[in-house]
């Protein structure tokens, strides 16, 4: 079936009434949890899976892109009004975006945000439709020693992209990979690291483990910061549209940001923060006038934020062609996929089309009804702001909660809950990133089972996992990726800028 | 791998970050002591259960030397200090969820957790947060319990119903 009559296809199933109503929820909690401080999009859908594991699978997965898109809105929204990024990947734009709201111009800067990612989303999705077939063809020829090269590269590239040192990120990483050995190994029907406790047996839950990371992690390095996290919200003055100005200087940072952080989002490399980083160096260097920035030039708010919504939409594409997620958030979407028996990767596109193609057919809608949701009503988002602390963060924990025990309604559970908290509280502490915990709790079950795959296939000859020409290909970018800022360290005596993430 | 910026090379070693080493490499001991007994155990497989938490054991244990020589280098930034009292706020309504949960029910249980973290955030009094909190657990246990059938533990009030 060719690309656009996959894609009608897909609209048809997007369109219908009861996905509609699935989009728009979605959109709405997405914005709502992005510009809140302290949840964003991984831990929503990680709350949700076990609420929403009765519905319709289609739906589901619908609203949880929806959250996902509507994250990366509504992160903005945080960023220019209280220089708090909501999300990791809007740290750039709180940059110049603050500024132009503290001189009075957080209308313009709200809008160039919302229409960028909305320009940005749209061009991203059209890519994500035609480049994702044609990857699929590509993987349908992979052995199990090519897929554990391309889980190889996804580690070191989470691990390198995220937190503020290859030796944290790593670190991070193989903290994941320990948890995911826990329970039966379902080969040899052998228990592992799990000490005789049964409820071990079944292994860790990623939600137990995203929510207690994300949300505990996060209200205990707010709480412990007491006093030192005040903040103070921007009111938006003015007028939310842009002059003729605004758009002139607007226009070339989207396109630009867009086609930056498709290909990034799209390389198994990891996240949307560094388009984001890459995308504000741009436009400083190209801008006319590179005096205005530093004190709220609005290209520096433009490009960032089309950067950031186009690599939200390139994630898509290792995660639906290959099942590779390379964000915490596609992770848990993984997780998602998982919980109604799908696994995604070239054969969903076979076995499921309308699910894929109705999925991604959902996204063009889900940027429409935040282009309409965020410029309009922004003042009602804002006003989530005001929400004060103690109660925002007993609510965070209410349904963190909530959220496990409703997956499994158990002590041991909320122990665990407990456990992960504190952990992720000393990860953020001492500055190791917490995506790839993630990560590897969800990769790593599927790394082992592809090296034994491969490994069975060649009667134990650890040769054959070399041997494959795709497979070296995946090492080397994989080294590349571990050994990259050190290289870039020794080559322009700079440290490589890497972003700190969450989502 | 990261690099020692000028300010802080000649400073005391990062002490936090050599608990952290330290708690890695017992992390790899376990592993790597799980992966030996998976490894008597007779397989059938050319690859038993034993091999990838060998690895993993291995890469900890790599991760853990890595982490210690990254702290010898000192700390590389001052880190602002942390409150531990709403930390202790925080950890008590907690561990207090999980020790009423299983009598006093959903509501009651996740009450106390909403009025402690709001106490570690620094507002009171606990009672009244603790009242309003399970009034509202209650009204999410109902629409959880009963319209999304979540299997939530129950208590005296649930069972009012």
């Amino acid at each position: 079936m060719d690309t656009f009559g996959a894609l009608a296809q897909g609209l048809m199933v997007a369109l219908q009434p009861m996905n509609l109503v699935f989009a728009f929820f979605g959109v709405m909690l997405g914005t709502a949890v992005g510009v809140l401080p302290g949840i964003g999009p991984a831990l929503t859908v990680a709350l949700l899976l076990p609420i929403t594991f009765k519905l319709d699978p289609a739906g589901s997965l619908i609203m949880f892109a929806g959250i996902y898109y509507g994250g990366m809105y509504g992160g903005s929204t945080a960023s220019i009004l209280l220089n708090t990024p909501g999300e990791s990947s809007s740290i750039v734009t709180a940059l110049e975006g603050n500024k132009m709201a503290r001189a009075g111009r957080g209308g313009p800067a709200l809008a160039t945000a919302a229409i960028g990612s909305f320009v940005a989303g749209t061009i991203a999705t059209i890519g994500l439709a035609l480049i994702a077939p044609t990857v699929v063809d590509i993987a349908i020829s992979f052995g199990p020693e090519d897929y554990f090269a391309l889980m190889i590269l996804a580690f070191t590239t989470v691990s390198a992209a995220f937190g503020s040192s290859v030796t944290r990120g790593l670190t991070s990483l193989f903290i994941g990979l320990s948890l995911g050995l826990v329970g039966i190994d379902l080969q040899s029907g052998q228990a592992r690291v799990s000490f005789g406790v049964p409820d071990l047996l079944d292994g860790v839950e990623v939600t137990t483990l995203a929510v207690a990371l994300f949300a505990i992690g996060e209200t205990l390095s707010v709480a412990a910061a007491g006093a030192r996290a005040e903040e103070v919200i921007e009111p938006v003055r003015g007028s939310v549209f842009m002059n003729k100005e605004d758009w002139k200087r607007s226009w070339w940072p989207w396109i630009r940001g867009t086609f930056l952080g498709f290909p990034i989002g799209a390389m198994p490399a990891g996240g949307a923060e560094i388009p984001t980083f890459l995308s504000y160096a741009l436009e400083k260097r190209l801008c006319k006038k590179p005096d205005e920035f530093g004190n709220g030039a609005i290209e520096g708010v433009a490009g960032p934020e089309a950067a950031n919504n186009a690599a939200a939409a390139g994630v898509l594409v290792p995660l639906l062609t290959l099942g590779l997620p390379t964000s915490a958030t596609a992770a848990i979407m993984l997780a998602g996929f998982q919980q109604y028996g799908m696994n995604p990767g070239p054969l969903l596109f076979a076995t499921n089309p309308d699910l894929v193609w109705g999925l991604i057919a959902s996204l063009f809608i889900a940027n429409i009804m935040l282009l309409i949701l965020n410029l309009p009503l922004v003042g009602m988002w804002v006003k989530l702001l005001a929400i004060p602390r103690p109660w925002l963060y007993g609510g965070i924990l209410v349904f963190a909660t909530l959220g496990t025990l409703g997956a499994n309604p158990s002590l041991v559970e909320l122990g665990m809950l407990l456990i992960f908290g504190l952990l992720g509280y000393v990860l953020r502490r001492y500055d190791y990133p917490i995506a790839p915990v993630v990560v590897g709790l969800i990769l790593g079950p599927l790394a082992e089972q592809q090296l034994r795959r491969a490994l069975a296939i060649s009667v134990g000859d650890p040769l054959v996992l070399f041997q494959s020409p795709v497979a070296l290909t995946l090492y080397t970018l994989a080294a590349l990726a571990l050994f990259g800022p050190l290289l870039f360290y020794l080559i322009t005596g700079r440290k490589a800028p890497v972003g700190g993430d969450e989502d | 791998m990261s690099d020692p910026t000028p300010l802080s090379s000649g400073s005391k070693p990062d002490k936090a970050r050599f608990v952290i080493a330290l708690a890695l490499a017992v992390l790899a001991a376990v592993i790597g002591w799980e992966a030996w007994r998976l490894a008597q155990i007779p397989s059938y497989s050319a690859v038993g259960p034993a091999a990838f938490p060998t690895l993993i054991a291995i890469g900890l244990g790599l991760l853990a030397i890595a982490n210690a020589v990254e702290a010898m280098k000192g700390v590389e930034e001052e880190r602002p200090h942390d409150e531990i009292r709403p930390i202790f706020w925080v950890l008590a309504g907690l561990v207090g969820q999980i020790v009423l949960l299983p009598f006093a029910g959903f509501s009651i249980a996740t009450g106390w957790l909403f009025a402690a973290t709001a106490k570690g955030f620094g507002r009171g009094p606990i009672w009244a947060h603790f009242l309003a909190g399970a009034a509202i657990c209650f009204v999410i246990y109902l629409i959880f319990a009963k319209g999304l059938q979540l299997s939530l533990p129950a208590g005296p009030i649930e069972r009012l119903i």
